[in-house]
């Protein structure tokens, strides 16, 4: 192809069509779909958060709000189903098939390409988990269309397109995202970004059972063996309902049992800044931040971390945010609750001492 | 491939490094350059004044690319007290010349851009990579290096250590002395973001113009050394510098005596609303002509602050650091077009060129300053700055008091805290270390 | 066998920042890296190749300057290094990058042999998507292997590949067959220094370039910003929370401190005080 044939490239700014003007065969998709994330017989609590902000975005559109639930055995996918109910879903599209036992990417994304084709959502919304950014680029890449990978935030703009909003360049921005002229619209969210909704209890849909015609021998991948995490130190930091969480100003590896101490008196988790993972204080699950872990506790005490950007879209989501810290102008005062400027490492055995003693008092009390 | 013997190793991509590298490569050498940083200039402090006059001896048209942020139009030389500032400012529209004279820079771009010439040059650029040895020959000549990605030695004819001041491959083959810590500075400096338009305002600055403030006074907490800051283009570079020695018989840390400058109430309203992204340190040799080493033997050469090359009381570094490369790079370039070997001798060439520049009056000029500065630190850091506001204040405030007798004041002021004999000697002494 | 490794460059995320007023990045003097989750990759490709013998090939898609990344990457031992550059490429999502990603894998198949394994970084630390990877592996139909832990066997004259995979809740052991891609999880691995011999070769190596007719992209609409089916529209800073934060002081030492930010605490989070005393109930 000679240099002339080309048309001229793109202006160098701004997207080449940012004017919504849908291909006619794209005009009868409808309706707001959420995987649901099944893994060893349960549904990913991911999934609950994205069905109740499904339900918004649906609710917005005038449309129904779909869930999709894919496994090998019919009684857990009728648990989730009927969850999925409860959490929003007027349908759910259920895939029952032994090729399904365990997540496979060939086959899950054969059965999901499958149903969106048959079924024609115009916003399909998974997790961004493992599971689940591994199958959502496969499904944008086989139907060729818009991903927004990681996002933060979802909403419908006037026109009734779906704005995806995500940090971009390590957290410092955040940029929303559309895609206006291919369908579905795809999202995926991280875990504890949206709140988990009210479940309605015994609240019902319609399920429409989708038949697939797949067979084990042409599955080139295998799953040889499933090793779970019993490992019972692995944190939970995302569903904690308290965290602890240290940073630099802790200044030595000794010091971080302070925080520990403290989160322990309080029945809760602990964690920290990345710098600490990166020095070995702690393990990378208990990192918490744009790259670790998104927390949404109901109380959030951060002890000598300075409020990096990437560190505090991990923990806007919590309820109250206390932080120490020895720097008056420390960022981390720019979005908590409560501040005290003094130093960590006197302030939380202080802490800790006093919260055992008010917890023991009270409980004498009652 | 390693067996290749290269007609010049340097070790370092600062301005000495990069200036000797450029010179050789342009003409013809077969030129490794080695530096530990991840790349030119990523251990560089930055922000610094860049002296147009020795760069355009290296490469004349570098106002063409080279990452400049504004040219300096006015400078601001103050003694401070802890209140106040005595001032005196040259502002020139002459400065806004075809080819303005000094430039503030942004050091990690300026050495990168420096080191792309060096590329463009022909030089090979090896980053990332920390020279550990010399490696040397029975006779004790220098014919190559060790780095710490070990194999073999590289070989080279001649080896330019353009290390910097704490450069430890000359001092450990013995070839300079340790750095004593009474002629190196330690300098903490960090960058604050402003817009452009906030800086341009609140320095009373268009275009690319460039403001730069020199200050010294009881900002050292009575150590030898002294305060900067410049204007770049969305940012300013604000730092403090002091003697080593000093620090270290004080208490005070280069950390909090940054936080105490910046809080100082003539530099606050200058920085406020900045946001501070950087901060770094860095040594400056300050010891001047006296502390400069041994520069050449058998098969190496030393150039810029690993030489000794700063003007400590003019502020000069970089131009020297650039004017001694060049003039090694060319002494280099000399012997092997001659085919002659870079024996000590030979290269003793280095010293003789130097000998008839800038770079060696000047510190001849200046010797007895560095010492005397620190031997009277106490009034030179302390004392007369007080004096001197002290003496401003009498002088503007109007109170009644008729001026002769404020005259009669100031001049009591000066004599009771400093004895008239003493204070004559200092200015006797500071002239003298002058000339 | 042929290993092609996918990296890119990337600015260094912690020395970003925002202009105050503007609201752009500041790309001015910002250092790229090589994306640190691609030296996972690249290492664990280079320790396969010295296992098992061949090749690795380092593949970027970006404007000239990642040819930096790419020699980088030949310090630490890559054979061979392919940069893809064209203005057309630019602007791309993740659609269009693995559109042209693997387009170029094609080419680099036609040339120096078919890959057996192609690797990605889990995600990139810009975009941040973890989307290229499994984008590759559907339009050149490779198996998928994501989130890798540790490859456990490599069996070429089977064409078999056995990984252990990071799953939710556990670790999946997955057999599968060659040609695949990876996407190598982080920590697995350190990357190596890179030999003396390796960084000499590298700093004069040359570097493979190629624009969009060289790798035989035929349809431009598929590339760049045309190719993008994602449209940004906005780009804005995080909002400062209307209310700092209010600040708790005491006199007289951390005690007393301490017990008036526990009833500051209680205060303004009652529900926290109660989950507590329910908390303690068990405990003391
Ligand atoms: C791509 C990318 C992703 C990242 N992802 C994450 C992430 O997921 N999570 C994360 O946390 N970071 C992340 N970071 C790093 C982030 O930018 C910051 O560097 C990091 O959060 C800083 O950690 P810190 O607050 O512990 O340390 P520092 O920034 O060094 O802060 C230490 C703080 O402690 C205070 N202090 C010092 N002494 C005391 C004392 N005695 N008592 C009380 N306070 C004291 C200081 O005033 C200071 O504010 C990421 C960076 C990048 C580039
Ligand atoms: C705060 C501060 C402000 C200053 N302001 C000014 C100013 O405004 N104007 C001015 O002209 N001068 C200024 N100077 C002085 C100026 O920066 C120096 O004089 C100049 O940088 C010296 O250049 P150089 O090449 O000799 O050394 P350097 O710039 O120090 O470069 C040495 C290089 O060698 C590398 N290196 C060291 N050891 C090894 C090794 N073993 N193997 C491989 N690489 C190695 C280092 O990484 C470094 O890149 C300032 C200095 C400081 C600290
Ligand atoms: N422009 C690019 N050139 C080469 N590889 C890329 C490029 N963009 C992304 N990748 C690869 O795809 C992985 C995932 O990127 P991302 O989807 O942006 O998170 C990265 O770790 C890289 O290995």
């Amino acid at each position: 192809m000679s240099e002339s044939a080309k048309p001229a490239p793109p202006a160098a700014s701004g997207r080449a069509s940012t004017k919504k003007e849908l291909p006619e065969h794209f005009k009868a998709y409808k309706h707001v779909w959420v995987a649901v994330e099944i893994e060893h017989g349960h549904a990913h609590s991911v999934s609950f958060e994205l069905l109740g902000e499904g339900r918004k975005l649906a609710d917005r559109r005038g449309v129904e709000l779909g869930a999709v639930v894919m496994g090998d055995d019919r009684s857990s996918l009728d648990a989730a189903a009927a969850q999925a109910f409860e959490y929003g879903a007027d349908v759910v599209y259920l895939v029952c098939h032994p090729t399904l036992a365990h997540y496979r990417n060939e086959v899950a994304t054969r059965v999901m390409t499958d149903l969106v084709n048959t079924y024609q959502p115009e916003i399909l919304l998974l997790g961004a988990t493992n599971l689940g950014r591994d199958l959502a680029g496969s499904v944008a890449t086989t139907l060729l269309t818009g991903l927004t990978a990681d996002c933060t935030e979802l909403e419908i703009d006037e026109e009734g397109s779906l704005a995806a909003t995500r940090p971009t360049f390590g957290g410092s921005l955040l940029c929303t995202i559309f895609t206006l002229n291919f369908r579905p619209q795809m999202a995926t969210v991280r875990p504890r970004v949206l709140a988990m909704p009210e479940p309605i209890a015994a609240r019902t849909g319609r399920i429409v059972e989708h038949a697939v015609n797949l067979d084990e021998n042409d599955i080139v991948t295998k799953v040889l063996q499933f090793i779970a995490d019993r490992d019972s130190d692995k944190a939970q930091l995302p569903y904690a309902d308290i965290v602890v969480a240290g940073g630099l100003g802790l200044r030595s590896a000794e010091n971080f049992s302070l925080v520990r101490e403290l989160a322990d008196v309080l029945g809760g988790e602990y964690g920290g800044s990345r710098p600490l993972v990166q020095k070995g204080w702690i393990t990378a699950d208990r990192q918490i931040g744009q790259t670790g872990k998104t927390i949404r506790p109901r109380l959030y005490i951060a002890a000598g971390i300075s409020g990096a950007i990437q560190h505090r879209v991990g923990v806007e989501g919590a309820d109250m945010i206390v932080a120490i810290n020895s720097d008056p102008n420390a960022p981390i005062f720019e979005f908590a609750h409560l501040g005290i400027v003094a130093d960590a490492i006197t302030l939380l055995p202080a802490l800790t001492e006093a919260f055992s003693k008010r917890l023991r008092v009270n409980r004498l009390a009652s | 491939m390693v067996n290749q013997t290269f007609d010049a190793i340097v070790v370092g991509a600062g301005p000495s490094g990069n200036a000797a590298a450029y010179t050789m490569a342009k003409n013809g050498l077969n030129v490794l350059q080695i530096e530990r940083g991840e790349y030119a200039g990523s251990k560089n402090v930055q922000g610094a004044i860049l002296y147009a006059d020795a760069l355009e001896k290296i490469i004349p048209d570098f106002r063409e690319d080279a990452p400049l942020e504004r040219h300096v139009i006015e400078q601001r030389m103050w003694t401070m007290d802890d209140r106040s500032h005595t001032g005196m400012h040259y502002r020139s529209e002459d400065f806004n010349e075809e080819k303005p004279n000094r430039y503030t820079i942004l050091r990690a771009q300026f050495d990168k851009w420096f080191s792309s010439k060096v590329k463009e040059a022909g030089a090979t650029v090896l980053c990332e990579t920390t020279v550990t040895e010399l490696v040397k020959d029975l006779e004790d000549k220098v014919i190559g290096v060790r780095t710490d990605r070990g194999g073999a030695p590289i070989m080279a004819n001649v080896v330019i250590l353009a290390e910097g001041v704490n450069g430890l491959v000359g001092e450990r083959s013995g070839l300079r002395p340790v750095v004593s810590a009474d002629s190196v500075a330690l300098a903490v400096k960090e960058m604050h973001f402003l817009s452009r338009e906030t800086i341009e305002a609140r320095f009373n600055l268009s275009g690319n113009e460039g403001v730069v403030i020199e200050a010294m006074g009881t900002i050292t907490k009575g150590m030898t050394g002294t305060g900067f800051l410049y204007t770049n283009e969305e940012s300013i570079s604000v730092g403090i510098g002091c003697i080593v020695s000093d620090f270290a018989q004080s208490d005070v840390t280069p950390y909090a005596l940054l936080e105490a400058f910046k809080n100082h109430p003539s530099i606050k309203p200058l920085l406020a609303g900045s946001e501070c992204k950087e901060y770094a340190a860095h040594l400056i040799p300050e010891g001047g002509y006296k502390a400069i080493p041994q520069l050449v033997g058998d098969g190496w050469i030393v150039v810029g602050d690993a030489g000794q090359f700063v003007n400590a009381v003019h502020r000069e570094g970089s131009n020297l650091a650039m004017t001694t490369g060049r003039i090694a790079g060319e002494t280099v370039t000399w012997l092997h077009r001659l085919r002659e070997e870079a024996s000590k001798a030979n290269l003793a060439e280095y010293e003789k060129r130097l000998a008839t520049t800038f770079v060696i009056k000047d510190l001849k000029k200046y010797r007895g300053i560095p010492a005397l500065l620190h031997n009277n630190k106490q009034n030179f850091f302390g004392l007369y700055p007080r004096l001197i506001s002290q003496a401003m204040q009498t002088w503007f405030r109007v109170d009644g008091i008729d001026k002769v007798s404020k005259e009669k004041e100031i001049f009591r002021s000066f004599r009771s805290t400093r004895t008239l004999f003493g204070m004559i000697g200092d200015a006797f002494r500071l002239v003298r270390a002058w000339r | 066998m042929h290993i092609v490794v996918c990296i890119k460059q990337v600015p260094d995320s912690a020395q970003i920042r925002v202009h105050p007023v503007h609201n752009t990045i500041m790309r001015q003097g910002v250092p790229t890296i090589i994306n640190p989750y691609d030296l996972f990759a690249l290492e664990e490709a280079l320790r396969l190749r010295d296992r098992l013998g061949g090749e690795v090939t380092v593949l970027t898609m970006g404007p000239p300057t990642a040819s930096e990344s790419l020699r980088k990457a030949l310090t630490f031992g890559a054979d061979r290094a392919v940069l893809l550059t064209d203005r057309y490429f630019a602007g791309s999502d993740t659609l269009a990058t693995s559109y042209a990603l693997a387009t170029a894998l094609e080419k680099i198949a036609a040339e120096f042999g078919a890959p057996d394994i192609v690797f990605t970084g889990k995600q990139t630390i810009d975009g941040d998507t973890a989307q290229v990877g499994p984008g590759i592996a559907k339009r050149l139909n490779y198996n998928q292997l994501t989130y890798v832990a540790r490859i456990a066997e490599t069996d070429l004259a089977a064409g078999t590949i056995t990984v252990e995979r990071r799953a939710e809740g556990g670790t999946q052991v997955l057999l599968s067959r060659l040609p695949a891609l990876i996407t190598m999880l982080e920590a697995t691995n350190e990357m190596r220094r890179g030999s003396i011999e390796n960084a000499l070769a590298a700093a004069s190596a040359k570097v493979i370039t190629w624009n969009a007719t060289d790798i035989g992209v035929t349809d431009l609409t598929k590339c760049g910003l045309r190719g993008s089916p994602t449209i940004v529209k906005k780009v804005f800073a995080p909002g400062a929370r209307s209310e700092k934060a209010s600040f708790i002081e005491a006199e007289g030492g951390s005690d007393l401190l301490a017990d008036a930010v526990i009833s500051a605490i209680f205060a303004r989070a009652p529900a926290v005080e109660a989950d507590l005393l329910e908390f303690a109930a068990t405990q003391y």
